[in-house]
Parts: C-alpha cells; sequence; structure tokens
C-alpha cells in the first residue's frame, strides 16, 4: 500500500510526514500531478487560506489531477483545509473548490466563541472504519476559522461542537475529509491514519 | 466543546532542559527530547520550548532538538527564543514545530508578527508577552523585554490588541511577578488580556498546585495554562493534574493510551 502526499505549498508537510513513517507507511510526497496516480491511496493536507490553496491546486493541474483522482475509485483524505477544499465552495473570499462531495467551508458565526477555535475538542462519530479503535468523543486538535458544511446530512461521519455542531469528518464513497490534524491530535489520530492506510475499500 | 489545554514548557540551553527562579539560578534537569516523550505518553496536550542558549552560534543545536522532538511527539508544539527573521521562523517549523512563538523581538520589530502571519499564517504565529505589575501604565501592568531586565514602555493590554491586530493566533501572558515562586497565576491579569483578544490565551507564570491551574482556566478565562516546575520535579503529573482538572469541573482531554 503506498501513499501519496500531495505537496501544493499550503503549509508545512514534515507534521503529516513525521506522522506516517511513525505508524511504518509507505509514503512518498509529490507536487506532481501526474506522479500521485502511482499511489495506492492519497493524503491531502492543507493549512492556510482555501483561496490561495485553490490557486495553487489550479495552477499547477492538481485540481483535475485529483478529481480524476477521485473518479478512479481509490481513496482520498483530505486534512484540514484539505477537508474543506473537497467540498463546492468557502466563504473564504468565496472561492469554488473541487467539488468532489457537495456542501460549502462556513466562517464561524460571530459568538463570545474565539476564532480559529485551536485546540482538542470531541468528535462523536457513528463507529465507520475510519474510526476504528476510537471512542466516540475522543479527542482531536483543531486549528481552523471556517468549518465543512456538507450539503447532505449523510455524507457526516463525525461532529464537533463549537458554537455550532459541524461535520468535523465527511465522506461520500471513497472520498474522506477531516478538519482536524490526525497529524497532531495524539494516539487516537495516528490510529486514524493508520485506519485510512489499512481499510478495506468499502 | 473545546478542551482546556494543559501545556508543558521547557526552557532549553544548550540541548539541555533547565530551569530558573525569576530568570537566573538556572539548573540543567534533563534531555528535552525524552521529556517531551514522557509528557507526551502522560497525555500533554501541547508543549513549548524556549531556547535560551545564549550564544548565537550554538543556535543549530535548538534545530536539533525540534527535529527529534518532531519524530517522537503527535500533539502540537511551539518553539520559542532568538526568533528574529522570518528565516528564523521558517528553520523552526520546517524542523516541524507547529508554531513560533517571538517575545522581545516583536517589541523591537513588530513586522516580524505581521510578516510571519502572512507567510505561515496566523495560527503559527504566538506571542509571549512578559509582563509586571506597575499603576503607572494604563492596565496596570507593563510590557517587559529580556527576561525582564529591560522595561518598555508598551502596557500590556494594549500590546496584546497591536499583535492580535497584526496578525497573532494566540497570546501567551507571563507575569514576571508570579514567575516560578508557585503561588498561582496573576489571575488578574490573565483575565483582563483575555477579555481584551479575540485569539486564545495560555497563562503562565506562577502553577505550584493543581487548583492554580483551575483558577487561572476559570477564573482567569484561560484557554490554557503553562506548567513547568511542578511537573519537572516530579511533584505532579499531566494525569493528576487533568484528573483534578475534571472533577473540578474544567473540561479537559481525557488521556488516551499510547498507540
Amino acid at each position: 500500500m503506498r501513499i501519496g502526499i500531495v505537496d501544493y505549498d499550503a503549509g508545512n508537510l514534515t507534521s503529516v510526514e513525521t506522522a506516517l513513517r511513525r505508524i511504518g507507511a509507505d509514503f512518498f510526497t509529490t507536487a506532481d500531478p501526474d506522479a500521485i496516480f502511482e499511489a495506492d491511496r492519497v493524503v491531502f493536507p492543507g493549512v492556510g487560506e482555501a483561496r490561495a490553496a485553490m490557486e495553487v491546486l489550479n495552477a499547477r493541474g492538481l485540481s483535475e489531477a485529483l478529481r480524476r483522482y477521485a473518479d478512479s475509485g481509490r481513496l482520498i483524505l483530505g486534512i484540514c483545509v484539505g477537508a474543506q477544499v473537497i467540498l463546492d465552495a468557502s466563504d473564504e473570499r468565496d472561492v469554488s473548490c473541487l467539488a468532489l462531495i457537495p456542501g460549502r467551508a462556513r466562517r464561524f458565526p460571530v459568538s463570545e466563541l474565539k476564532v480559529p477555535q485551536i485546540g482538542w475538542n470531541g468528535v462523536e462519530h457513528d463507529n465507520q472504519a475510519l474510526f476504528a479503535g476510537v471512542p466516540s468523543g475522543g479527542e482531536f486538535y483543531f486549528v481552523h476559522s471556517y468549518y465543512p458544511a456538507p450539503a447532505e446530512t449523510r455524507d457526516t461521519i463525525g461532529w464537533t461542537e463549537y458554537g455550532v455542531r459541524f461535520a468535523s469528518a465527511f465522506r461520500r464513497d471513497n472520498v474522506y475529509a477531516v478538519q482536524f490534524h490526525p497529524e497532531k491530535s495524539g494516539p487516537y489520530g495516528l490510529r486514524v491514519l493508520t485506519n485510512f492506510i489499512t481499510m478495506k475499500e468499502q | 466543546m473545546l478542551r482546556k489545554r494543559v501545556i508543558v514548557c521547557l526552557d532549553v540551553r544548550d540541548g539541555k532542559t533547565t530551569k530558573g527562579i525569576k530568570f537566573s539560578e538556572n539548573v540543567d534537569i534533563g534531555d528535552p527530547v525524552e521529556m517531551a516523550e514522557t509528557y507526551y505518553r502522560e497525555g500533554v496536550d501541547e508543549l513549548v520550548f524556549y531556547d535560551i542558549t545564549a550564544s548565537a552560534e550554538r543556535r543549530g543545536i535548538m534545530l536539533d532538538v525540534v527535529r527529534r522532538v518532531a519524530e517522537r511527539i503527535f500533539v502540537p508544539f511551539a518553539v520559542g527564543g532568538g526568533i528574529a527573521s522570518v528565516d528564523d521562523m521558517r528553520a523552526v517549523l520546517l524542523a516541524g514545530a507547529e508554531k513560533v512563538s517571538v517575545n522581545s523581538q516583536a517589541v523591537r520589530n513588530p513586522d516580524i508578527i505581521s510578516t510571519g502571519a502572512m507567510r505561515f499564517g496566523a495560527q503559527c504565529i504566538v506571542l509571549a508577552m512578559d509582563v509586571k505589575a506597575d499603576p503607572r501604565v494604563p492596565s496596570g501592568y507593563r510590557v517587559v523585554i529580556d527576561g525582564g531586565r529591560v522595561e518598555t514602555e508598551l502596557d500590556a493590554r494594549d500590546w496584546a490588541r497591536r499583535a492580535v491586530e497584526l496578525g497573532a493566533g494566540e497570546i501567551v501572558v507571563n507575569s514576571i511577578d508570579t514567575d516560578g515562586v508557585k503561588n498561582g497565576y496573576e489571575i488578574t491579569l490573565t483575565r483582563m488580556i483575555s477579555e481584551a483578544v479575540g485569539v486564545p490565551v495560555v497563562a503562565s507564570g506562577g502553577a505550584g498546585v493543581p487548583e492554580h491551574l483551575r483558577e487561572v482556566l476559570v477564573d482567569g478565562k484561560a484557554d490554557a495554562a503553562l506548567v513547568a516546575s511542578m511537573v519537572h520535579f516530579g511533584e505532579y503529573s499531566i494525569p493528576t493534574i487533568k484528573q483534578y482538572l475534571q472533577t473540578h469541573g474544567v473540561s479537559v482531554r481525557a488521556s488516551a493510551a499510547p498507540f
């Protein structure tokens, strides 16, 4: 099982690489749209801003490549901004995204809560394979100002409360997305990454 | 619900963890990488490493520490001390740190906050401020730099607000008056800063017993509390602190078995 990490200048990939190394994954990192097809599964991280991320993905032909990769039926895992841009669009400077799953990333509403959300929060989940070995409500590490809002309720597989109850994990067929940072979420995070590279396609 | 964080702080000098009281009388207390791994296994939520290495030539040692820490712990950590440029920030982030912390350098050159935030994102940029009670400034607290030795003209509340406008994603408020004396955090100061800014505030300086953390996380409205001596010398462990907090109404992350 060979994992491809998509590199598109959207922040630091070191921690994702280090986490995959720790769990014994066979992986490579690439910015080449053709090279991702050599991967059995793709991890698609990202920090920063959705619009900046999309500009780089479009300019390098990676948007098209990721759409084709998704069509091939192989598994994709988007992380943080990588999860948000899997949706149709983001409120962050109103940018069109990859549209692999219907929905959009929304700004947290103005409230007493601090934005960005930074820190550990619980993820309630419905025991899908991605969360095997993690109790529902187990904590993961979040850093974000926008949250994923998939259009269809049935696509959500993990829920987190921060002023609003939002989809901290969602999935349609072979495309998975998590708003939290599994690579920085301690034992549960490593567990989720392990599940992603070992689970059967379903 | 977002959990309150317990952060362990390690001062690192020439590659060794060290601990001083009120910025003096430092003694070496262990290997930062091994200590970090122990705290990680115990369920610490985050770590911060301050490089207090005196000579610039030996700074490379710190980057090596950062790299080795990143290979062994899978929770976020910040690195501060001697970060004077965007290149310094980049080096630390590429070595595997999640965040960089700026202090005196940001007072001298506030642009480092905005440039860093633009380049790496506000979530990466932590402003740490050393603060001293001083009735001569409007908020009653003055910013000091260079380990507390030099007074500035800055009012602590104004500086916190300004730093957030410039792009700081988090503020660490360290009280020079309470640091190292284990009588509790500066609650009034922490609460004032937390109410003044819309980003998370980390309380620092003065933790001696778990109740001190409860006080600053609840009454002081801090989002996270930094501890050092109380865990470094084995008086308390991360699980005992968290258990205390949880049973006293503060929501913290449960520890997970190592994976």
